[in-house]
């Protein structure tokens, strides 16, 4: 009888694609997801319609940020980031490019000179600030040395002044993202003699931030600290905060984890000394001498058995004698 | 305006959160004051950067940053860790530990080092030149062809635990990043065509078909975020022209006798169609020709002759008499 197997559900087979070049290998480690992450990459483009100082706006925060950013010439008219179904692009380009942060400008009648700066965590929207720009002043407007001018990915100093930025959620949220924004990469060695850049926010009133670039001048003092002198270098900029979007709870909790094996955790009973080294504290508990449960070795008994034997043989050796005479009464 | 400031030595950064502006200056004047208060806040930091203990590089002084304190948060989600294979699980269980090998191992027949893989490798099974028969062979078994087909055998299966070593690692979420897992063909109806994708307008026009069987339409279904609004490429209605241009036919003569002969056509007998009369008598006169023709050149018997069709009037098509009322 032949089997019929038209009810069997078999599962569908798999097979395992990897990269044919170690070139495309490469380029996929480099977008997967890492314990300790590199620096974030910054999108920049325009909707439907630009006016000049928000061109110049988003150029000269890619030229601020050369080496680890994106910039779309083309406008895209359907991006709308504060919209339910308007992200789509977004984060398509997200994922496309590798980048996390995003600045998209955009000009209206209703919302002139508008930036919206975005994160995205997973390629999805974490949050967004809108911030209109005013007052702009470009790179070439400032005139100064040449020889002072920051380099590119050079990490630079911040400074926020204002108790607005502790009160108004709004500014704390746009603290929070221009940090992030212009951190440059987490290092844990820092070459001094490359620091050039200071990024300077001051939070006037409850929405507006003046956003100031300045290059670093560090002069010989007596002692090893230099003293430090800031010039005005490049744009500057007031931010007046219009629309933001916090995050959702659960999903900033994902994002703020911390991998467990990299906090590090107090040793307890450990200390350094410079003259003995590293030294540890051993504590000894007290003796219970009196409730220890101590081994079961009847090793005692043996000599009593022996002594016993010794003695008991008479004794041993009767109590054998009369058993015996009393099996031979009960068989006979 | 009490200084109190707050240093994140991590990101360089300086808070300064008890400043007001009093009044507030004007424009190039409020940016100098910024100016001057951010140098201010930087000395601090400065301060603290330089008093870190440092180490001599070609370039400067080379400090070590601790950690920032500010929290910021990731892009991308941690990484799960990697569950361990079934070949890691047994090792750690008799405690089988992992040796290093070389590169180059000595070859004894040859007294040269050659290498392990690759090339002129040292123990190639393509090179035996002699296989001693044992006890245990059958006679009419090749011994190199059966070392091939082992070695085959022992290839396949390493494939098969190293997919179920993925597959194990993708369920948990741990696939390395460089792996893909695709589903192939199914084994029952594995085809020699690979199933053809389902390409984004025929999505589309199928959503936009399913949509127009609703009472409405489909022109007030909720739409999914990036759905498009159904296109509907034709126009709605079609409206004649007001002035006719020369060279056209009467359009309205053409519009209502187009209607009229279709009302007609149902309840008219009268009504020849000689277009299909005639074909119809052109497909009659070539099978009789052809029929003709068989007869006269064929010599086969009446069995293998084609059988004709069982069904009455299959070929017959006569003007349609539906709408007659008797």
């Amino acid at each position: 009888m032949l089997k019929s197997n038209t009810n069997k559900q078999s599962k569908p087979m798999l097979s395992i694609k990897t990269p044919k070049s170690l070139r495309a290998k490469r380029a996929l480690e480099k977008r997967a997801p890492k314990l300790v992450e590199l620096e974030k990459k910054t999108l920049i483009l325009h909707g439907t319609k630009t006016s000049n100082t928000l061109n110049a706006v988003l150029t000269e925060i890619y030229h601020l940020k050369k080496d680890n950013s994106v910039k779309y010439s083309r406008r895209n008219d359907n991006i709308r980031p504060f919209e339910a179904g308007g992200e789509t692009s977004l984060e398509f380009y997200s994922l496309k490019t590798d980048c996390s942060l995003f600045v998209f400008g955009s000009h209206s009648k209703k919302r002139p000179d508008n930036l919206v700066i975005g994160r995205t965590y997973d390629h999805h929207i974490y949050d967004l600030v809108e911030v209109g720009v005013e007052n702009f002043k470009s790179l070439s407007s400032c005139s100064y040395d040449k020889k002072i001018a920051p380099l590119i990915g050079s990490k630079p100093f911040f400074a926020f002044i204002g108790e607005g930025f502790e009160n108004v959620e709004e500014l704390k949220h746009l603290k929070e993202v221009l940090l992030d924004l212009f951190r440059g990469q987490v290092v844990s060695n820092l070459n001094l003699a490359g620091l050039d850049r200071v990024y300077v926010c001051t939070a006037v009133g409850s929405n507006k931030v003046v956003f100031t670039h300045c290059a670093l001048r560090l002069k010989k003092s007596g002692t090893v600290v230099p003293k430090v002198e800031l010039v005005e270098v490049g744009p500057t900029m007031d931010l007046v905060v219009r629309r933001h979007r916090l995050p959702d709870e659960s999903l900033k909790k994902e994002a703020m984890k911390v991998a467990p094996e990299l906090i590090q955790r107090k040793v307890k009973n450990v200390s350094k000394d410079a003259i003995a080294g590293k030294i540890g504290k051993i504590y000894v508990p007290d003796q219970q001498v009196r409730s220890t449960p101590l081994p079961f070795t009847p090793k005692g008994v043996k000599r009593e058995r022996r002594e016993a034997k010794a003695k008991g043989d008479d004794k041993h050796s009767e109590k054998k004698q009369k058993k015996q005479k009393q099996d031979d009464e009960a068989s006979a | 305006m009490t200084e109190e400031h707050q240093i994140d030595l991590g990101n360089l950064t300086a808070f300064d959160p008890n400043h007001r502006f009093s009044s507030l200056p004007d424009k190039e004047d409020l940016v100098k004051e910024c100016i001057a208060h951010g140098t201010k806040l930087i000395q601090p930091v400065a301060d603290a950067l330089f008093n870190l203990p440092s180490t001599q590089d070609a370039s400067g002084p080379v400090v070590s940053l601790p950690p920032p304190s500010t929290k910021l948060p990731r892009e991308k989600p941690l990484p799960k860790p990697k569950p361990p294979t079934k070949w890691e699980v047994f090792a750690k269980k008799k405690g089988i530990q992992n040796r290093k090998k070389d590169k180059l191992v000595y070859d004894e027949q040859t007294g040269k080092w050659k290498r392990r893989h690759g090339y002129d490798r040292v123990n190639d099974d393509n090179d035996l030149p002699i296989i001693e028969a044992k006890m245990t062979d059958e006679p009419g078994v090749d011994p190199f062809a059966k070392i091939r087909s082992e070695k085959k055998q022992r290839v396949e299966k390493q494939e098969k635990n190293r997919l179920q070593n993925l597959k194990e690692a993708a369920k948990v979420g741990a696939l390395p990043s460089h792996v893909q897992l695709a589903a192939t063909a199914l084994p029952i109806i594995e085809t020699q065509t690979a199933p053809r994708k389902v390409s984004k307008d025929e999505l589309q026009n199928v959503a936009g078909m399913a949509a127009t069987s609703t009472a409405s339409g489909g022109k007030f279904d909720k739409k999914l975020a990036g759905e498009k609004p159904p296109k509907h490429d034709k126009k709605y209605r079609k409206f004649l022209p007001v002035v006719e241009g020369s060279g056209m036919g009467s359009l309205e003569k053409q519009q209502s006798d187009k209607i009229l002969s279709k009302l007609m056509a149902k309840n008219s007998h009268e009504i020849f169609n000689v277009g299909k009369a005639v074909d119809m008598y052109n497909a009659k006169s070539d099978k009789k020709r052809r029929n003709q023709l068989g007869k006269s050149s064929s010599s086969t018997s009446s069995k293998l002759k084609v059988k004709k069709s069982p069904y009455k009037n299959a070929s017959k098509k006569k003007p349609s008499n539906k709408g007659k009322s008797k």
